[in-house]
């Protein structure tokens, strides 16, 4: 048993490893040929727009890895903006209250996706779909075509300043602790190894005592409330609350979780790579555009990227299958190498 | 297993030849080094204006970063175009930072939201660029100069004139199209419009009736026909917003009032051009965006030079447009409405 598992965990370990390495590289290289990418003020910018997609990543990665999928998150942190920026116009001057109480719409709003799903046993990407555009137009409700700006200065410079000392917003040290928790539910707890067997084979977990529903719907409340949690950032960060916020960053989301090696049928994936993944998405962008590559051909290089991501570990994860069913059949036979 | 590794190899190669390509693509930039010697009228040579569009791909940018690129050439600056391929404020603040880091002289933008981008302008300030806003303004504090394009004054007295040259001495009954009733613009416009009639020279012109299209096409559409069973003796329609403009010619061109009842109003050349064409409008107005372009460009070079500091009352020459001056809150304004018609229409494409 552990002997099957050893290489199989070794070739999971590599993805991760191999996006790193892809970061230290792109980042090597940008240093040497392009002006600016060597500089902490690049470094700032990237963390800056990496920040709310990682955020949502976290647990986006446990959501694929049962086999579901969430793709309301943007329109989640959308709605919540607009909360926020309406609840601040009508008079709640609390930060902490604004917080808290957008969290909690988060969590709500993650709690209906859940609901849908586990209750009624829906499939995710069809529950999903439709609240992406229900929150989405429920944002529109809220505050239509305004824009909500007036924020006290305190408040959205704190939101982006930096660590004192360096040049790195002080939200990627929330992102590290709470990217800790997750890796340590993921990893190293029963609650973890129940997500890889949900994706697997929720039938089997279901017999192995595992409460299939129940997790789910946690998974998705906690997507919700994480989503939020980039909501609040978004609407301090760039000062404005609008409907439109966020909008279609549910694929930067889900490009980044499957860049990360998490296979989109569940069952396969780790957190390093999905965060080395969003770092790698936000410097490749990043310094493309300081190379004054255009738009149209970024959106190419990323959808390139996003293909090779997918196809890359399924190619890999079928030809892992079929040698080792050589091997198992025949077990005499000499194995490729 | 070897075959899976061989495989992730294959993957990480593609993803370093990918980026090897991009930076390949890009090392043919080699920006000049911004001003140290000085042109005509002591604008600055070499200076790195960058237009910054809401979107690219828009034909409406296209056209007005053209004009940019015709002045940035003019004064020997270096000229680029960078934006989103979508028009959000999230993705203008990334290219916002990306500007900045490469040390452009000036940037010229027409902002998705007048809020979110300030943050990065600001930033992008205080490295030393220079902010100019076109077409779309930012909060007043986070940019050196806003070009108006149009004033509402100036709007109204071009619309109520393009009529009466459409109609005629003789005058008569004309009406007004509208966008919604509660479009702050428009209403102002309506006002306006309706203070210059009163003017003698317009004696002969008699507002009958506004109806509103809200800025559908079909609700427009139908509006025009019922304004004309409704009004059997009207002579001429204006139509201050895009939609109800293209709209109302829809109609008239393809009914009998095509030729005897006159339209014109605020449109776009690509759209009207048809109805230009078949007679139906003689003329119609918008700001020509290759001018706003032109003129935030020689604005930007100004101010980036030091000739100006965007201060009331600064003067500067922007090229073939002539001089001008810096109004009240830093804006300077383009002048009245361009008039499109069927000499000029076919120079314009957006």
């Amino acid at each position: 048993m552990a002997e099957r598992i050893a290489p199989v965990r070794r070739v999971l370990g590599s993805w991760d490893v191999i996006v790193l390495l892809a970061v230290v590289a792109v980042a090597t290289v940008g240093a040497f040929t392009i002006e600016g990418v060597a500089s902490p003020r690049f470094w700032r910018f990237v963390a800056l727009e990496a920040l709310p997609i990682a955020l949502i990543a976290l647990p986006m990665t446990l959501v694929v890895i049962t086999g579901e999928i969430d793709l309301s998150v943007a329109s989640v942190l959308g709605l919540t903006c607009t909360v926020m920026g309406q609840l601040w116009v009508s008079g709640v001057t609390s930060l902490p209250l604004l917080i808290a109480l957008c969290l909690l719409l988060g969590a709500v709003l993650g709690a209906v996706n859940g609901l849908f799903v586990t209750g009624f046993g829906l499939p995710s990407l069809a529950v999903t779909i439709g609240t992406l555009a229900l929150y989405r137009g429920l944002a529109y409700v809220v505050l239509g075509d305004r824009a909500v700006a007036n924020y006290p200065r305190e408040w959205t410079s704190s939101a982006i300043a930096p660590i004192p000392g360096t040049t790195i917003p002080w939200m990627i040290l929330v992102l590290a602790a709470l990217a800790v928790v997750f890796a340590v539910v993921l990893h190293a707890t029963p609650v973890g190894r129940a997500l890889y067997a949900m994706g697997n084979n929720a039938e089997a977990a279901r017999f192995a005592g595992v409460n299939v529903r129940l997790t789910k719907f946690w998974l998705f409340v906690a997507t919700g409330t994480m989503s939020a949690l980039a909501g609040v950032f978004w609407t301090l960060r760039f000062a404005s609350a609008r409907a439109d916020n966020g909008s279609g960053l549910e694929l930067a989301v889900v490009a980044a979780v499957l860049l990360g090696g998490v296979s989109i049928f569940g069952g396969r994936g780790a957190l390093l790579g999905v965060l080395a993944a969003v770092a790698l998405l936000g410097v490749l962008r990043n310094a493309l555009q300081l190379a004054y590559v255009p738009a149209n051909t970024l959106t190419v290089i990323t959808g390139a990227l996003l293909i090779a991501s997918v196809v890359g570990p399924n190619v890999a994860g079928m030809l892992r299958e079929r040698l080792r069913r050589r091997r198992s059949t025949a077990p005499t036979a000499t194995p490729t190498t | 297993m070897r075959a899976g590794n061989t495989r992730a190899r294959l993957v990480a190669a593609a993803v370093l030849a990918a980026l090897a390509l991009g930076t390949a693509a890009c090392a043919e930039d080699t920006g000049g080094d911004p001003g140290s010697e000085t042109g005509a009228g002591g604008m600055k040579t070499g200076l790195k204006i960058a237009f910054l569009p809401k979107q690219v791909n828009n034909p409406y940018f296209t056209t007005s970063d053209n004009g940019g690129k015709a002045a940035v050439e003019e004064f020997k600056g270096v000229y680029s175009e960078t934006g989103p391929s979508e028009a959000s404020p999230s993705a203008q603040v990334s290219y916002i930072n990306t500007l900045s880091q490469q040390n452009t002289d000036v940037i010229v933008v027409s902002a998705n939201d007048k809020d979110a981008i300030c943050g990065a302008l600001n930033e992008a300030r205080t490295a030393g660029a220079k902010v100019v806003t076109f077409d779309s303004d930012t909060n007043p504090s986070c940019r050196d100069l806003f070009i108006n394009q149009a004033t509402a004054e100036g709007i109204a007295q071009n619309q109520v004139k393009l009529i009466a040259e459409a109609v005629g001495p003789d005058g008569g009954e004309i009406a007004i199209l509208s966008a919604t009733a509660n479009a702050t613009n428009q209403n102002a416009w309506i006002e306006l419009m309706k203070a210059e009639l009163a003017q003698p020279e317009y004696a002969k012109l008699k507002l009958v009736d506004t109806v509103y299209g809200d800025d559908q096409d079909q609700k427009s559409f139908t509006e025009t026909q019922a304004l004309l069973a409704k009004h059997p003796n009207l002579k001429g329609i204006i139509s201050p917003t895009t939609v109800g403009v293209a709209a109302a010619a829809r109609y008239l061109s393809g009914s009998t009032y095509k030729g005897k009842v006159q339209l014109t109003g605020l449109g776009t050349p690509n759209q009207m051009r048809a109805f230009v064409k078949d007679g139906t409008v003689k003329a119609f107005a918008l700001w020509n965006p290759a001018d706003l372009g032109y003129l935030a460009a020689y604005a930007g070079g100004a101010l980036s030079s030091g000739l100006i500091t965007g201060k009331e009352g600064d003067r500067f020459k922007a090229g073939k447009l002539g001089e001008f001056t810096v109004g009240k809150d830093a804006t300077v304004l383009l002048g009245d409405p361009y008039t499109f018609n069927a000499s000029n229409i076919d120079q314009f494409d957006f």
